[in-house]
């Protein structure tokens, strides 16, 4: 077992970073790269899916789904099977696959070529979100010289003689959308159609991409997958804590002193992060909230962060406080199961106590509405009158019942969609209110005598 | 005459297709391309890609007008992209946007009436970490402030200048019925 101080400078994705030309094939295979490929070869399928289990690796693009368990629900005896990545990119905090991507584009490739053999793929797509236009160049260059090599493509100089092993990555952009991140928005997406979510189940494990069984993955999650192999799933999976094995890759921006990317511990603390890796808030001032993973989680206040950034703490340490419809209600997540935050995407924004908390929820409002598909009502509709409500409200020109009336509206939309963009937006929503819930109050005008109340029926423009 | 793709961008458009087991998949890759060369989408290039990819004009249509990168209208050769979302606001993106408009005497969805520039404001690009950001094409510009935002236009109109003015594409003719039937 590695010290802690061995943990906190253990890189498994961020082992690039610094590195000169690090994108390029050459310096990947000085590192040592594509060993874990040959070594995959040498096992079959299944036992990479089992390693994989072992490892406890969880998905890294926001849900933190078991990878391994995800495999395994491809169809054994699944003649066409996709493998598509999804470096969609867009959760607002996250920055952490933007990185990956310009700097190690061969570890994802490998761990690519490792999880299309495990799965039986034979043709895997990156999907990549349009903005980056600088990294596809990067992704398309390595993917270049990944063919050339004879890495990709028929004919495997690789695959042990047998040449049973044959992959194709083709590089797809995206054309800006970030519905097209949520997996079945992004299959659409892939098909040549609008980016609409699709309605579950079928899940894409049975019926995917071109209607084939489909595994979903993360950037990062899939760069995790070489490390596996090499190393074991039972080392990986002592890395973490609980049922979350590895490192984690965190995006910290907003009010501290040196912002990044970070692979950390599963471990760490907010605090420690905060005030130790970036250097604690700039001007000394006091912290007032953290967002934990990218903007539709639910944000923890200042008497929070000792929690680790750990997928099941962020779901369950009695520490964090329940979010609530109304104080002492707590929002059911269904089944009268309980939602405190999750880790969701590691885009952890920090903001001190000079910040208009209801300016900064009314924005990310602002984002769900302006990025909800339309096809539910309670996402489209609701989404766009939070967001009106809550830019009202940070105007000072709230209205008596407006905090009531955000609640509503939110529990109204949470659970009640195709897609999670539905949660996405009462979540955090739900989150501020239980959390800061004066700040909103104070925006409050009171009531002038003689006018009807018109909580809600504004007509005015978002 | 209808409408062609250059030699260059055709062979593009038959990679492309190699890659994809419907031709349908091939449509935003393609439209890409199709942007590339004209500079927007406007029914012409529209019904070109219909007739590339055996689809109706009107998926076409629906697809384009889906997605925030495709436009049906002319853009500046450089388009602007800030983003103002929770990370960068904090850090003071918001005054870096009426920086900028203030520079171009133009707001968000407008373009210099010398086509050198189009301002964009957009959601989380990604680099939060280095907010307040913005980005141009392939170029990332970290960690704004005023000043950097004035280097930044002064080196963006610097390199228009020289760079050929792109294409002018087609007139925009508005409106489509079904099947990419002019209304
Ligand atoms: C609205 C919405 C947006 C999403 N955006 C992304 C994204 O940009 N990148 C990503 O990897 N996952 C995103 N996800 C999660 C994906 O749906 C999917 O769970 C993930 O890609 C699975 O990969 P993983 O198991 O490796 O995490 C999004 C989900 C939702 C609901
Ligand atoms: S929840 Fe929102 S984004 Fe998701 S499918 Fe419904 S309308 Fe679209
Ligand atoms: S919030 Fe501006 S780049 Fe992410």
């Amino acid at each position: 077992m590695p010290t802690p101080q061995e943990l906190r400078n253990l890189k498994i994705v961020t082992k690039a970073f610094g590195i000169p030309d690090s994108h390029k094939l050459a310096t990947y295979q000085k590192r040592g790269g594509f060993e874990a490929f040959r070594k995959a070869l040498t096992l079959q399928p299944a036992a990479i899916t089992d390693e994989v289990k072992k490892s406890n690796l969880r998905g890294r693009g926001g849900a933190g789904f078991p990878t391994g368990m995800k495999w395994s629900f491809i169809p054994k005896d699944a003649k066409l099977v996709y493998l598509v990545v999804n470096a969609d990119e867009s959760e607002p905090g996250t920055c952490k696959d933007r990185e990956l991507l310009a700097k190690d584009p061969h570890l994802l490739i490998e761990g690519m070529m490792i999880a299309s053999y495990a799965l039986g793929c034979k043709h895997a797509y990156i999907y990549i979100r349009g903005e980056m236009m600088r990294e596809a160049k990067v992704v398309q260059g390595a993917i270049d010289e990944a063919y050339a090599a004879g890495w990709l493509g028929k004919n495997h100089p690789a695959a042990g003689g047998g040449g049973t092993f044959n992959l194709d990555i083709t590089l797809h952009r995206g054309a800006g959308a970030y519905i097209c991140g949520e997996e079945t928005g992004l299959l659409n997406s892939l098909e040549g159609k609008r980016g609409w979510p699709r309605l579950k189940p079928p899940f894409p494990a049975i019926k995917g991409l071109f209607n084939a069984p489909t595994v979903v993955n993360n950037v990062e999650t899939i760069m995790n997958i070489p490390e596996i192999l090499t190393r074991g799933g039972e080392w990986f999976a002592g890395l973490g804590v609980g049922k979350s094995g590895g490192t984690r890759i965190v995006c910290v921006s907003g009010h501290v002193a040196k912002p990044g990317v970070f692979e950390l511990p599963m471990g760490i603390t907010f605090r420690d992060l905060i005030y130790d890796v970036c250097g604690g808030i700039p001007g000394g001032r006091a912290l007032k909230g953290v967002i934990p993973g990218g903007s539709s989680m639910p944000p923890l206040d200042a008497s929070e962060i000792d929690v680790p950034c750990e997928f099941d703490a962020l779901m369950t340490d009695p520490r964090i406080k329940d979010v609530e419809v109304k104080p002492g209600v707590p929002f059911d997540l269904g089944g009268g199961r309980k939602l405190k935050t999750m880790a969701g995407s590691g885009g952890i924004v920090v903001f001190d106590d000079t910040t208009d908390v209801v300016a900064l929820c009314a924005r990310i409002m602002e984002f769900y509405a302006h990025e909800s598909c339309g096809q539910c009502t309670p996402c489209r509709e609701g989404s766009g009158w939070l967001a009106r409500v809550c830019k009202r409200l940070a105007r000072g020109q709230g209205e008596p019942g407006d905090v009531e009336l955000l609640a509503n509206i939110a529990n109204g939309i949470g659970g009640n969609t195709i897609c999670a963009l539905g949660d996405a937006a009462a979540w955090p929503m739900l989150g501020f209110l239980t959390k800061f819930r004066a700040d909103f109050e104070a925006r409050i005008q009171p009531k002038k005598i003689g006018l009807p109340g018109r909580a809600g029926a504004t007509t005015e423009a978002a | 005459m209808p409408l062609e793709f250059s030699a260059q961008s055709k062979q593009r458009v038959e990679r492309l297709l190699t890659r994809y087991p419907t031709k349908q998949a091939a449509l935003l890759p393609v439209l890409h391309v199709a942007q590339e060369e004209f500079g927007h989408l406007p029914d012409e290039v529209i019904e070109l890609v219909s007739r590339t990819l055996d689809l109706p004009a009107a998926h076409i249509y629906g697809v384009v007008t889906f997605y925030t990168m495709f436009h049906r209208e002319k853009h500046g050769r450089n388009e602007l992209m800030v983003c103002t979302n929770i990370s960068c606001m904090l850090r003071g993106a918001y005054p870096i946007l009426e920086h900028i408009e203030k520079r171009l005497g133009i707001k968000p969805g407008e373009t210099t009436p010398d086509g050198v520039f189009t301002l964009v404001e957009e959601e989380c690009l990604a680099a939060c970490a280095n907010a307040p950001m913005m980005i141009c094409g392939d170029d990332y510009f970290l960690d704004l402030t005023p000043e950097k935002v004035d280097v930044a236009l002064d080196e963006l109109r610097r390199r228009s200048q020289q760079q050929q003015p792109q294409p002018v594409g087609t007139k925009t003719i508005f409106g489509m019925g079904p099947n990419g039937a002019k209304t």
